[in-house]
């Protein structure tokens, strides 16, 4: 178990205002951290602070192990892409293989099988050739998230990944990304769905204005915290 | 029909025609597979301003009285480029208010200088000439097409060895950098091949035309094709295609020659538009 990204005492926001600080926690190699809070309480700001795309206002994030982006895979929460974008499938979920190959300027047999897998891995093979802006949102949501599973060798990264999928595309989309873990990926998770971070998550983060919670998810459940989220989740979907 | 033939064998047994025909195609290939990213990047406009600082840039060196103008206008373009971009990612509005700002004014400078420090007795022909390439492209020498040559193969090649990279920092720049892809090295990259392209273009169809030349393409490729790599084909062959017949257009009517490459690439949109309307209604 060695350390991938240590954050210590982070505070992250934007212009206009601290959004979330205090922020401690680790994340060792075979984690799989799910994320908790509010909408708005900063969720996805962290997941950009992890990836260096927003520097946080003050604190410290740290990458150990000779750990790089280069090891990473993301899933945004949302891709801006403009409506009119010419994008196929295939070319989405290619360009996921690129970090991978350093400066060499094209893709070789190796990262077009790992596309094709991975494709097919999602059930969207036969999507290849479509147009990745006439897609349904659950469809789009799939090719980025094969898009992030070719950059992905060490860790995945992952903002709201089941929004827009049916409950049984959900279901197999958890059980892939445990599959994922097991295999030693870390996972770093945004979720709503509490009932599934409890199930698959080793650790859970819980964050508001401040950092509320970070640790094992068995202690989760027996915190405060914890116990008044869950409680309060159940409620809202009765 | 023999005749046009004829007369075309006429013109192209002239070097300087067929200079203006290679050089022609070439900067409308380039020109149209950079379109294609910008216009995607919404860096349209960068175009459009940037080719006035260049206008600005060449009628200072005109002033200045050096032989081998490009030595200036190369550098302060390019330099421009990369200021451009940097603004136009801080705050959207601000970057194009300083975009239209820069280009006015370098207008406004260039047309000063000229007046001031006339080098030719015809100003309004030297700047018409400038603005509209009207005449330089059929005064190119051996020389310039050779520079020309150089510029083009250094574009196609970058293109060509950075095609994918520039894909997925243009289709999703937040993705590409948190996977460890240098997007603000291919931004930087992007920006100089953009001024390159527009310098080499003004000798063409003239500062106001490049625009025209780097937008077209892609916008009528991107009304019939979905991918990537077929827009960015189809919008190259459109473009070279278009700049051909310009070129051959304006020597039969004997019209401006910049100003008719657009008017095929205007032609090629409306058609291309056309085509994809009737695809639509099926
Ligand atoms: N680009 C931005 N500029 C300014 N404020 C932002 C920006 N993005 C998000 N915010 C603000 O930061 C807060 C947290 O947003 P976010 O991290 O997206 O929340 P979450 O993902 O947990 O729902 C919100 O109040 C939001 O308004
Ligand atoms: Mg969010």
């Amino acid at each position: 178990m060695s350390e991938q990204i240590i954050c210590k005492n982070a505070a992250l926001g934007y212009e206009d205002g601290i959004v979330t600080e205090g922020l401690n926690f680790t994340v060792n190699s075979g984690d799989y951290l799910c994320i908790l809070g509010e909408n708005g309480s900063g969720k996805s700001t962290l997941i950009k602070a992890l990836l260096g795309l927003k520097p946080q206002i003050s604190g410290e994030i740290k990458w150990c192990g000779g750990f790089s982006a280069k090891d990473i895979g993301y899933l945004p929460q949302q891709t801006p892409v403009q409506r009119d974008f010419p994008a196929s499938v295939r070319e989405v979920v290619l360009s996921g293989c690129l970090s991978k190959m350093g400066f060499f300027p094209f893709y070789r047999a190796a990262e077009k099988k790992l596309a094709k897998d991975t494709m097919k891995q999602l059930g969207i093979e036969s999507l290849e050739n479509k147009c990745y802006r006439e897609l349904s949102g659950g469809q789009q949501q799939r090719v980025l998230l094969a898009r992030a599973l070719c950059a992905a060798s060490r860790m995945l990264l992952l903002d709201e990944p089941v929004t827009g999928l049916d409950p049984h595309a959900q279901t197999e989309l958890y059980e892939l990304v445990a599959k994922l873990n097991k295999s030693g990926i870390s996972i770093i998770m945004v979720s709503h769905d509490i009932a599934s971070a409890v199930k698959y998550a080793s650790h859970i983060l819980h964050i508001s204005k401040k950092q509320l919670f970070f640790g094992k998810t068995s202690d989760y459940l027996n915190s405060p915290v914890g116990k008044k989220y869950i409680e309060g989740w159940g409620n809202e979907n009765e | 029909m023999s005749e046009l033939i004829s007369t075309l064998q006429y013109y192209f047994s002239y070097p300087f025609v067929r200079y203006a025909m290679i050089v022609g195609l070439l900067v409308a290939l380039c020109a149209s597979l950079l379109g294609v990213t910008l216009v995607l990047k919404r860096f349209s406009f960068i175009g459009d301003g940037l080719s006035h600082v260049a206008f600005g840039a060449m009628a200072a060196a005109a002033v200045t009285g050096i032989t081998d103008r490009m030595i200036i206008i190369m550098p302060v373009t390019v330099l421009s480029a990369v200021l451009l971009l940097r603004t136009g990612k801080n705050t959207k509005i601000k970057g194009d208010a300083s975009i239209a700002m820069i280009s006015v004014s370098a207008l406004a400078i260039g047309y000063i200088l000229m007046n001031v420090f006339p080098v030719s007795s015809n100003i309004s022909a030297d700047v018409c000439g400038s603005l509209f390439g009207s005449t330089s492209i059929l005064n190119l020498k051996s020389g310039d097409v050779w520079l020309c040559f150089i510029m083009s193969a250094i574009v196609l090649i970058f293109f060509t060895l950075f095609y994918n990279k520039i894909f997925s920092v243009t289709f999703d720049e937040s993705f590409s950098k948190a996977t460890g892809i240098n997007s603000d090295l291919y931004n930087l990259m992007i920006a100089v091949v953009t001024a390159v392209i527009i310098v080499i273009a003004m000798n063409l169809v003239g500062s106001l035309l490049i625009s025209a030349l780097i937008i077209f393409p892609a916008l009528s490729a991107m009304r019939l094709f979905k991918s990537f790599k077929s827009v960015t084909i189809c919008a190259a062959i459109i473009s070279v295609v278009c700049a051909g017949l310009g070129i051959i257009l304006s020597i039969l009517l004997s019209t401006p020659v910049g100003a008719t490459i657009v008017a095929a690439d205007l032609a090629a949109f409306l058609v291309f538009s056309g085509i994809s309307t009737v695809c639509a209604r099926k």
